[in-house]
């Protein structure tokens, strides 16, 4: 007997689907003058909050100004010179462990002004449930790193090798009780992006 | 076997809660409008889509190959499933492997389409739906009344008890915020116990071995990020050829389906984690057949937005049960009679053939045009319900005889205008239930026609 895939792939050959161009790739996309406000509006729109900082210490004492971020509870941080980290996620075999996090701060590659989207890739972090199980999100993204839009984001990205990454636009949420909307479901209670530089 | 006008007569037995659910989901229709008018490119977005879709399934078994090759690169099993019995066999069998006891499970419609969750259950596995409105649907024992929106017919105080006898939340307690902690709580502890993690799959890339998944709570990732297995289920539609595509789906995905301009998270899985595994199981079970149908074939573009159920005038007024489908609503009423013809046989008739639902598709499926082809399918296979027949059998003797016609046409003028109230609205007219008839014209169209030419 065929295997399931021969007879699948035998199928969907004999169904002799008329011939049809691939489309050029969409280049149409929408574009802004300032792409960094037009960001900070969609973050705005999401529930996220956008902190434009020229360094480390601007950025640091601005999100200190949400009394949520305070470290001192248990905080995973990528970016040591805006918010130290209390343990070594390296040290950490078990994801398990990490459920207890309460801010992680995670260097994002770049971000999207049409949709609030930062894309965060997993390559430097050991543990990819940190972004989701984390309680508060930092994402931090060098502020000249602001494409238009989700076309211009692909063409900066390249797969081919095992890796994990995700676009991530504003906290979690969920409007599936009466379409009211509520953040925090899942996911992080609260993302900001700090636009560095 | 009850078909849709007899559930829908149930749904609209209570006239106020079929009116809050229509304005629920045209609520959600209104924020799809302003998100689409929002970019000036969305029409040729449309068409780039369904473009791409219509490429893509021409060249669908080779997609299929190149996906299959490159995920195995990158470490991922692939399992190929002919119909849902192998679905269901294929991943019981990675599980009982594994000795897993406990899945938690992001939104799937194509498990929802396998019913996967009782052949697990049967098996003694633990399945949790962690999408909160399939949590919601799955303590109340119920099916998904929507695609996107698993329990939009529930009422916030109906949720506030479920959870109350589930969760331990408080009686009577019905705000939402208050339950969606509870549910948080109750779903972390699912998260953290779990052996495996299920997801469903948006897209998949035949040139990078990769898939995306999309969702706003952040579910599909708690999901599948602490158990050492993610077993991802796709139909053989959902493949794309390039990641450059992903660009135009993911700008019409959530726009069309809740008017976001993007979903919070758009996650890119391409490997499974280090020490763990990623399983990928693609599935037919049917849709090579529909690939071979001229007339059906771009139900397959369907990326499961839920556009045409908001927008539907039947979907919205009748409620996601009355089709008794996996997939409700207008795209539901051309695949489900795809599956089994009999049994969904009164759902091409669940339309007014308004259009809406062409309108809004992202992926330009001509839906109203395949349920009218559907409705003469169903009367070739000897499947037109009752009451259509007969109603069809006297407006073909109506229609092949003009005299016949103007006096029928003249007696139903008049008796519109005479009748009173109850009996045009009563249960002999189901014209008359949830509409006002128009006021009859005082003239045919004929004599207007006369008149004006003065012939
Ligand atoms: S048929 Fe079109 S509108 Fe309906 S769910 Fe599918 S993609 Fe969305």
């Amino acid at each position: 007997m065929a295997s399931s895939r021969d007879a699948i792939l035998a199928t969907v050959r004999a169904a002799k689907v008329p011939q049809a161009a691939r489309p050029e790739p969409f280049r149409a996309g929408i574009r802004y003058a300032d792409p960094l406000k037009q960001f900070g509006e969609s973050l705005a729109a999401v529930g996220g909050k956008m902190i434009v900082a020229p360094d480390a210490d601007s950025a640091r004492a601005q999100l200190l100004e949400n009394p949520l971020l305070v470290p001192g509870k248990k905080n995973c941080s990528l970016l040591p010179e805006i918010i130290a980290p209390t343990f070594s996620l390296d040290d950490i075999a078990d994801p398990h462990e990490v459920e207890d996090v309460w801010l992680a701060v995670l260097p994002g590659e770049f971000a999207v002004a049409e949709n609030a989207a930062v894309w965060f890739s997993g390559r430097r972090l050991k543990h990819r449930v940190v972004p989701f199980i984390t309680q508060h999100l930092v994402l931090v993204v060098p502020r000249d790193q602001v494409v238009n839009n989700m076309h211009e984001a692909y063409d900066r990205l390249k797969f081919g090798t095992v890796e994990f990454g995700v676009f991530i636009s504003g906290p979690s949420k969920t409007a599936d009780i009466e379409q009211s909307l509520v953040i925090g479901a899942h996911g992080a209670r609260s993302l900001s992006v700090v636009m560095l530089g | 076997m009850t078909g849709h006008p007899t559930r829908a007569a149930e749904f609209i037995a209570l006239p106020q809660r079929a009116a809050w659910h229509d304005q629920s989901l045209w609520f959600v229709r209104a924020k799809r409008d302003k998100a689409a008018k929002a970019i000036p490119e969305w029409e040729s977005l449309r068409d780039a889509a369904a473009a791409i879709k219509a490429h893509t399934v021409a060249n669908l078994a080779d997609y299929l190959e190149e996906f299959e090759r490159n995920a195995k690169k990158l470490g991922a099993v692939v399992h190929w499933a002919r119909d849902a019995a192998e679905h269901n066999a294929i991943v019981l069998k990675i599980l009982s492997d594994h000795n897993v006891k406990r899945v938690v499970k992001s939104k799937s419609m194509l498990t929802e389409e396998c019913h996967l969750n009782p052949h697990l259950e049967a098996a003694g596995i633990e399945v949790v739906d962690t999408d909160l409105g399939e949590r919601i649907v799955q303590l109340a024992n119920e099916r998904p009344s929507h695609i996107v929106l698993p329990c939009i017919h529930k009422k916030k105080e109906e949720i506030g008890e479920l959870f109350h006898e589930h969760l331990g939340t408080d009686a009577g307690a019905s705000d939402p915020q208050y339950l969606t902690e509870a549910a948080r709580g109750h779903l972390r502890d699912r998260f953290l116990k779990a052996g495996a993690g299920l997801t469903g799959v948006n897209f998949a890339i035949a040139e990078t071995g990769g898939f995306v998944v999309c969702t706003n709570e952040g579910n599909a990732d708690l999901g599948v990020s602490l158990p050492p297995i993610h077993i991802a289920c796709m139909g053989i539609e959902k493949l794309i050829p390039k990641a450059a595509e992903l660009g135009v789906f993911l700008r019409l995905l959530a726009r069309s389906a809740t008017g976001q301009a993007i979903t919070t998270y758009s996650s890119h899985f391409h490997g499974p984690r280090a020490g763990c595994e990623l399983h990928i199981v693609l599935v037919d079970n049917g849709r090579s057949t529909v690939l071979g149908q001229d007339d059906f074939r771009r139900s397959l573009n369907c990326i499961r937005c839920g556009a045409c159920m908001n927008t539907c005038p039947v979907y919205r007024r009748s409620g996601g049960h009355s089709y008794n489908a996996t997939v409700p609503g207008p795209i539901g009423s051309i695949l489900e009679p795809a599956r089994d013809p009999a049994k969904h046989a009164s759902l091409p008739h669940a339309c007014s053939l308004c259009g809406s639902c062409s309108d809004v598709c992202p992926v330009k499926i001509n839906i109203h045009e395949q349920l009218l082809i559907w409705r003469r399918e169903l009367v070739k296979k000897g499947l037109l319900p009752l009451t259509k027949r007969w109603a069809m059998s006297i407006g073909s003797a109506v229609l092949q005889r003009p005299w016949l016609y103007q006096m029928v046409g003249g007696m139903g003028r008049m008796a519109l205008k005479l009748l009173p109230r109850f009996l045009v609205y009563s249960r002999l007219n189901p014209w008359g239930k949830q509409r006002e008839l128009p006021t009859p014209p005082k003239q045919s169209f004929r004599d207007q026609f006369k008149a004006r030419h003065g012939k």
